[in-house]
């Protein structure tokens, strides 16, 4: 058994939802997220709010600070789980069911977790 | 009761009080004593009460038989006296003789003392677990391995290990009550302590023991104990008013839990008009209590689905509720028993055919619940998916009581 982060990518961030909307997608991940711990397969998650967030870059030599992960690029994080599977392709399909997948141009990113042994197997 | 029935029962209910007793009496290092003391005792009640009948006060009795012992044991070996003397003149100058005390108060002192004394971190926490298992709340080997779904020998060695350790690191019995730990290794225990607990009530709660007095007895040890550790200013903290607060509501539902022939009434079948509201009303405000600090723990959320079970009405805001803390409590511990009730609040919430989706997914094939809930999501769904589930867990319940459970359950069905 892996552990692999899926990661919610959104296409543009600075969309604003309702608070009821809000709270239906809210709902929803929680689903997701439960449905897969009711298969002990949850290892861990966090959501990544927008508000107050900052972006540090290196220009000419020096650390520049910045707002919020909105520059040039819309696409932003919202957060992550890490699950425990079998395969990738058993991962692939705990992604396909997070909600995020409803908004058109959202994507899921899955990454296997380095085993921190140093063999990057 | 006859004594055949009567010694076992005993042993259940006063094992754990005379050797939490003699075991504070006696310090960490002489734990085999104490529990060698209150294992003859009940020797010599199977000794001697079938040839001369059971004495009028059997516990009384007990006691009288323990004390002697004890005694007998400190008189042989006088330089074990001179110790334990010297640690009772420490704590009470007034007396000059060992005084063995099983009043209540002094029960419930050494208890709870010991509690914290064998939830010591020098041992493991599982043997933390065992030893108060055993010695404190009178589980035998076996029932502490199914606890652990491990084996008797495995529990055995880790008892034995503990002990040895508890040994050598000279572990002390200090009264919690006046403060000599600090409150940070208060902390460090009560995590373990409460689990103990949580397992004691567990165990009179669901066990399949069909002895109703003992087990309710279990849960009201349990809960007395969660009750001292909040009359305790240190130990008073938001987890353990949220471990009370569930004992409280699943305490409330004892009476309309069984028939006039003992039999389990289900959840759904219940007269709530026997549920206890007095207890609702204690749970009910231990929760509040217990909302007060920062920190959610599993208990929180358990008290919390359990205080919507003391709601009969089938409301939606209810199985809302239920869903997302079993969400919640999922991510912080998965049971398989949380993973099927987590399903049954979703068909609840968002309907059968969903439930059914999710259901398939948790693969728990030798379940006997997995398969019941299974045939309760198809049915009027797929009546045949529905008996064929039934069927299997048929098969894998272990008590006919199961098994005729269920039977019911296909008996309704119309399959064509």
């Amino acid at each position: 058994m892996e552990e692999y982060a899926l990661i919610m990518r959104h296409e543009d961030g600075k969309k604003i939802a309702s608070p009821e909307q809000m709270e239906v997608w809210m709902k929803q991940t929680m689903d997701w997220i439960g449905g897969i711990a009711a298969q002990n397969k949850f290892v861990s998650g966090t959501g990544l709010p927008f508000d107050d967030a900052r972006v540090v870059k290196t220009k000419n030599s020096k650390a520049v600070v910045t707002n919020g992960p909105f520059g040039e690029i819309k696409e932003t994080i919202g957060g992550f789980i890490v699950v425990k599977a079998d395969s990738m392709d058993e991962a692939v399909e705990f992604a396909k069911g997070c909600p995020v997948l409803q908004g058109e141009g959202n994507s899921m990113e899955i990454r296997k977790i380095a085993r921190n042994d140093g063999t990057h197997q | 009761m006859h004594h055949q029935e009567l010694i076992p029962h005993l042993f259940r209910t006063e094992f754990r009080k005379i050797a939490a007793v003699l075991s504070k009496l006696f310090g960490v290092e002489n734990l085999e004593l104490a529990e060698d003391i209150a294992s003859e005792t009940f020797l010599s009640a199977l000794e001697n009460w079938p040839y001369k009948g059971i004495p009028e006060n059997p516990v009384a009795w007990l006691y009288t038989v323990a004390k002697n012992k004890a005694k007998n044991h400190l008189q042989r070996n006088q330089v074990f006296a001179e110790k334990v003397a010297r640690q009772i003149k420490y704590s009470s100058p007034q007396k000059e003789e060992v005084e063995i005390d099983l009043s209540e108060k002094n029960i419930s002192d050494s208890q709870l003392q010991m509690l914290f004394a064998l939830c010591h971190p020098s041992i493991p926490t599982e043997a933390q677990i065992g030893l108060s298992l055993r010695i404190l709340c009178g589980f035998g080997i076996e029932e502490i391995a199914n606890a652990f779904l491990t084996n008797k020998e495995t529990i055995n060695k880790r008892l034995f290990r503990a002990k040895e350790k508890l040994r050598t690191e000279k572990v002390k019995i200090v009264p919690i009550t006046i403060g000599i730990i600090s409150q940070e290794e208060i902390n460090s225990r009560l995590e373990t302590v409460l689990t103990t607990l949580y397992l004691l009530f567990n165990e009179g709660y669901y066990s399949e023991s069909q002895d109703t007095i003992l087990r309710e007895d279990l849960c009201a040890e349990a809960l007395r104990l969660a009750d001292l550790l909040i009359g305790n200013e240190q130990t008073d903290q938001p987890n353990v008013r949220a471990l009370f607060a569930l004992m409280c509501f699943h305490s409330s539902r004892f009476k309309a839990r069984k028939n006039e022939k003992e039999e389990m009434i289900l959840y759904q079948d219940q007269d709530e008009t026997l549920w206890d509201q007095e207890l609702i009303a204690r749970g009910t405000y231990h929760l509040h209590r217990a909302s007060q600090g920062t920190k959610i723990s599993k208990y929180h959320l358990e008290a919390t689905i359990a205080y919507w079970n003391t709601q009969k009405a089938d409301t939606k805001e209810k199985w809302e509720s239920i869903l997302q803390l079993y969400n919640r409590l999922l991510q912080l511990e998965y049971s398989p028993v949380a993973a099927l009730n987590r399903t049954y609040a979703l068909a609840k919430a968002r309907g059968k055919r969903k439930a059914i989706i999710e259901a398939e997914k948790l693969n728990l094939t030798t379940n006997h619940f997995y398969y019941t809930l299974l045939g309760e999501l198809y049915t009027e769904i797929d009546n045949k998916k529905a008996q064929e589930n039934f069927q299997k867990a048929i098969s894998l319940a272990k008590t006919q009581t199961d098994k005729q459970t269920i039977q019911k359950k296909i008996d309704i069905l119309t399959v064509t």
